[in-house]
């Protein structure tokens, strides 16, 4: 029995691996959340932000890499495990059906994981690749920084850059309501999923017991509503003009009927 | 528990009935008149086989055998949950008082690919027995009768393997369980050993093994729901699920990263 092997091919393994991905996931959809909440602060601070992280180059690409590999292995070792447990019921059906424990969360892992698999293929293809929305791509809105900015003493961009304006891609894309609701609604069921699936992470590793799985259900809870408010508040804000955009900003530009010229691709 | 009651009841039974394996099943009803409430629910189906067989039926087949709580023989899922409507019981001490007069009852076998129906209400639970074969067991010389105390066990971890050990091999959470995953029933037969000094020096194959060999025989995989040990008549906590799992990871890193043995034959050359 080899470990690999194990990890692969057995039912364990298989949730092993799924937790492991899940929780790198998590990681990454929290780490992503505050990245975006920068949207409130003035637009240097996000296109600052996003301009750092396009010139990581060969880096950037190494964690989409890992990202991709994460998500592929997660929804492979779903898909394996759900379909080899849809087998093992068996030919016949109960006449009666009754759940005795499982939390509703639970029961909708498996829908609200599909529903987070084609939202994140669009999320991609909206500000990732452009695909969606073309005309409100951020390479095609400029923005010159006005001021350096600085994170955790790196400098992510310099005053009087041109950089991407990421955000008012983000506000014109919000300004429409079936794409911010669309946003809404994914993020709600990712938040469902994340409800059953964090707390579930750690009966899997082997770190859940009686004695602490009350407060791990409430930590998991505070941590999934603190998620999903963070994940409301920049769509709604922007929809319903609670957020306005700032002033010399594409997205200003626009909203006040003003026609706003692609400048040239830069890098 | 319910006081004592003496008005008589009167059920329907919706019962499944499967003449054998490969041929198809249905639910049948059959009445069951002016039953004593204090009876158990194995009784009311003696009775009512009683009469089936008076008038040249076949009768219901169901397994049972202690009829006290004990054997995990009894296996049934009544009104949609293993076992019946209380928390912690077996079949077998399920009692008619437990419920209305005049309702329906719907009885049906244990179902899960790994046991297949053989007749009725009787399913092969034999899938169990091979887990068990698997690493169930520790392999020692008995020899005399020891010194009670040669081997000091805490009093915690002694409870612990007990209430591991209660685990009567019933199937009921294979039955309650939405991926058919036999995990609570491993779980408890791979703790009751592996939490004991007796069981230290196959700690590592027995986990890896007997959910090997759960795996083979088709039973799904746990999504940590914990309906089985809602269904369980022995209250098996699922703490031994998240325990198993543990010992399973560890044991494969440990058995993937164990020192090479040493080459040739040893001994002096
Ligand atoms: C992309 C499509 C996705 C699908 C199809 C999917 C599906 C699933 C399924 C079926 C489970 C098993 C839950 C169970 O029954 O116990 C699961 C667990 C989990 N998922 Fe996802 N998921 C997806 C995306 C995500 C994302 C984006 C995250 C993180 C942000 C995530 C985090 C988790 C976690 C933490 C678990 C718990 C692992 C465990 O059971 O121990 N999932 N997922
Ligand atoms: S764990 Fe409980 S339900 Fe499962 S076989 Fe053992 S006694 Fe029956
Ligand atoms: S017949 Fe033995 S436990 Fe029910």
């Amino acid at each position: 029995m080899s470990l690999i092997g194990n990890l692969f091919t057995s039912s364990i393994g298989r949730k092993f691996i799924m937790a492991i991905t899940g929780l790198v996931l998590v990681g990454f959809v929290f780490g992503h959340l505050v990245g975006n909440l920068q949207i409130f602060l003035s637009p240097d601070h996000i296109n600052g932000y996003a301009h750092f992280l396009q010139g990581l180059g060969p880096a950037l690409w190494l964690v989409r890499l890992v990202l991709l590999a994460t998500v592929a292995l997660h929804i492979w070792a779903a898909v394996v495990l759900t379909l080899e447990s849809r087998a093992a019921r068996g030919p016949n059906d109960y006449g009666v059906k009754k759940w005795l424990h499982a939390t509703w969360a639970s029961r909708a892992m498996r829908w609200s994981g599909v529903i987070v698999f084609f939202f994140i293929l669009y999320h991609l293809a909206h500000f990732t690749l452009g695909i969606a929305d073309h005309e409100n791509f951020k390479s095609n809105f400029n923005w010159t920084m006005q001021h350096d900015a600085k994170e955790l003493g790196i400098t992510l961009a310099k005053q009087g850059e041109g950089v991407h304006d990421v955000y008012s891609m983000i506000f014109i894309g919000f300004q429409n309501p079936i794409v911010s609701i669309f946003y809404i609604i994914a993020t709600s069921l990712l938040s469902v999923h994340l409800l059953h699936g964090i707390e579930s992470l750690f009966q899997t590793i082997g770190w859940r017991n009686g004695t602490w799985a009350c407060c791990l259900r409430k930590a998991v809870t505070g941590l999934v509503v603190l998620y999903f408010l963070g994940n409301l508040i920049i769509p709604g804000a922007i929809l319903t003009g609670i957020a306005e955009p700032a002033a010399g900003s594409a997205a200003a530009l626009k909203a006040a009927g003003q026609s706003v010229t692609a400048p040239a691709a830069h890098n | 528990m319910v006081a004592e009651t003496s008005k008589n009841i009167s059920v329907t039974i919706r019962v499944w009935r499967q003449p054998a394996t490969d041929q198809p099943g249905k639910f049948v009803d059959y009445p069951a008149k002016d039953l004593n409430p204090n009876m158990s629910l194995l009784e009311m189906l003696d009775v009512v086989n009683d009469q089936l067989e008076r008038i040249g039926e076949d009768p219901i087949a169901f397994a049972h055998d202690c009829r006290e709580g004990i054997c995990g023989t009894c296996s049934l899922v009544i009104d949609g949950k293993p076992h019946g409507p209380h928390h912690g019981v077996a079949s077998c001490q399920t009692y008619m008082r437990s419920f209305e007069d005049n309702s329906i009852i719907t009885i049906e076998p244990f179902r899960a690919k790994p046991f297949p129906v053989i007749k009725d209400l009787i399913s092969d639970r034999s899938a169990f027995d091979k887990i068990q074969q698997a690493g169930g067991f520790i392999s020692i010389r008995t020899g005399s009768a020891q010194d009670a105390n040669a081997t000091p066990i805490p009093k915690e971890v002694a409870d612990l393997a007990m209430d591991a050990a209660q685990c009567i091999g019933c199937g009921a959470c294979v039955a309650a369980c939405k991926n058919a995953s036999a995990m609570l029933f491993v779980s408890a037969k791979v703790s009751q050993l592996g939490l004991l000094p007796q069981g230290q020096p196959e700690r590592d194959t027995r986990v890896l093994n007997m959910v090997a060999k759960m795996d083979e025989l088709g039973f799904g995989s746990c999504t940590n729901q914990y309906e089985c040990s809602a269904a369980c008549p022995k209250l098996i906590s699922h703490d031994f699920i998240a325990r198993m799992n543990r010992d399973y990871i560890a044991a494969s890193f440990r058995s993937a990263f164990k020192p090479t043995p040493a080459a040739g034959s040893g001994g002096g050359a």
